[in-house]
């Protein structure tokens, strides 16, 4: 499925500004979410990019301005958002105590497909190894596991999922991403790295930060 | 990873796990983290060991003290063991994903404070009647001794899960929980040995052990509610 002006909104966004411990990290950001799209948040280091996405599901309340899941605004269609919502953040939700095919059937799916999922990401042969025995790369691929399964949710927010990934797994994830979008899913993620993903869209936080001495310090002229 | 090319399709709501399947998983990390069962137990047993080597062992000093110090150290042994109940979870990023469920927090916090009560109260109640042997407690407070622990210490698990909830974001929590948690518990503490007490004056204590039912009822359903928003505010900053 391609994007199309026809395409319904599923998660719209008008004049938003967010704070964070009383600072003000960006405002007036506008921008809108259709079926079968995706869009990559970039951003310098504390620009604000993991805020926006907890913003937008509902876990950071901090913030002014409109936010509107299928027309319906905050907080009342936040529980109906929920229910299509797959949120995968810095950290991943995996519990170290549980193997990963004990963490993936936690989160409701059965033995089956929780199997087929876990060999998809490259943890065939680990799914009864508890997950504090896995390295960092692999508990990463635990987390993301859970976009493999049958019935993943519409509506994917997902906070540098590429972190420790190596390259096939990034191979592997952009076209699950891809494959996700086709089906009319969508896509909000995080990430500083590029991604192929045909038809991606950007938003850079740093055009709409307040404080103009914060991208100076935090932002390219200390690190290019 | 490879490429096998399935593809299901996307589907409008997502499935979650249910109350059960919350309180398995819960029990089965319970299991695994043993150390974690066996501290608060091990504290309980070794302080009430140790009381007769401190206040003397003489039998009617130590059966008049007995109820007090076993409820005591009873809630000591709960509160200690608290303080870790969502700190795992709030670390790897579980606590977020039970705030996301379609279903409400509700759920999540009475299924770890079931599993808390069954992994530390549970037993404390179980060992009472050896503890309370040890301690030269008249044998008419046995019974009552075990119900009114059986009742209260699920009673403080659920409050304790208020204070864990409000002090998850903080690094040392401790003494606050300690604050927040210990004037809730006190209703709790004077019901229990109230109730013991009067077993072994030779009185009924069933109004005691019904206060201490109606406390569990009250904490049962507002503990969790309380503990789910102090869980939100902790998470949104």
């Amino acid at each position: 499925m391609s994007v199309t002006s026809k395409s319904p909104v599923v998660l719209q966004v008008r004049d938003l500004a967010c704070e964070r411990d009383g600072r003000r990290l960006f405002e007036g950001l506008d921008f809108s979410l259709p079926s079968g799209a995706a869009i990559q948040v970039k951003g310098a280091n504390g620009a604000g990019k993991t805020t926006l996405l907890r913003t937008l599901i509902g876990s950071s309340s901090d913030f002014s301005g409109e936010i509107l899941w299928r027309g319906n605004p905050f907080p009342e269609a936040l529980r109906g958002m929920r229910e299509s919502l797959l949120y995968i953040g810095h950290r991943g939700g995996v519990r170290a105590g549980l193997t990963p095919l004990e963490n993936l059937t936690w989160y409701g799916a059965d033995n089956e497909s929780a199997l087929q999922a876990l060999d998809r990401v490259d943890l065939f042969g680990f799914e009864h190894s508890l997950c504090h025995s896995l390295s960092a790369g692999q508990n990463r691929r635990v987390a993301l596991a859970r976009m493999f399964l049958p019935q993943a949710p519409r509506l994917w927010v997902l906070d540098e999922p590429l972190t420790a990934l190596d390259v096939a797994g990034v191979a592997a994830l952009e076209k699950q991403m891809s494959a996700h979008m086709d089906k009319g899913g969508s896509i909000l993620l995080t990430s500083h790295q590029p991604l192929a993903l045909p038809g991606l869209d950007f938003i850079d936080l740093s055009d709409f930060v307040v404080d103009e001495s914060f991208t100076d310090i935090g932002g390219e002229h200390v690190f290019s | 990873m490879s490429s096998v090319d399935v593809q299901p399709p996307v589907s409008e709501a997502r499935t979650s796990p249910g109350f059960v399947a919350l309180f398995r998983i819960e029990m089965l990390l319970a299991l695994r983290k043993r150390a974690d069962i066996a501290n608060p137990l091990l504290f309980f047993v070794t302080v009430l060991a140790l009381l007769p080597l401190g206040v003397g062992p003489e039998p009617d000093l130590l059966a008049k003290m007995a109820p007090g110090m076993i409820w005591v150290m009873a809630l000591l042994a709960t509160m200690l063991s608290q303080e870790s109940l969502f700190r795992g979870d709030f670390e790897d990023g579980t606590l977020e994903q039970l705030t996301l469920l379609p279903q409400p927090l509700y759920f999540a916090v009475l299924a770890k404070s079931l599993v808390h009560w069954v992994a530390t109260g549970l037993p404390l109640a179980l060992l009472s009647p050896l503890l309370a042997l040890m301690l030269n407690l008249p044998v008419e407070g046995y019974l009552c001794l075990f119900i009114s622990l059986f009742l209260g210490t699920a009673s403080l698990s659920l409050i304790g899960a208020i204070g864990a909830a409000l002090t998850v974001a903080l690094r040392r929590p401790g003494l606050l929980l300690a604050l927040i948690v210990m004037p809730l518990y006190v209703p709790v503490l004077i019901f229990g040995t109230g109730a013991v007490q009067a077993a072994i004056d030779g009185y009924a204590y069933s109004a005691q052990l019904a206060i201490l039912a109606a406390l569990l009822a009250a904490a049962a359903a507002l503990a969790p509610l309380a503990a789910a928003g102090a869980i939100r505010i902790s998470l949104d900053n």
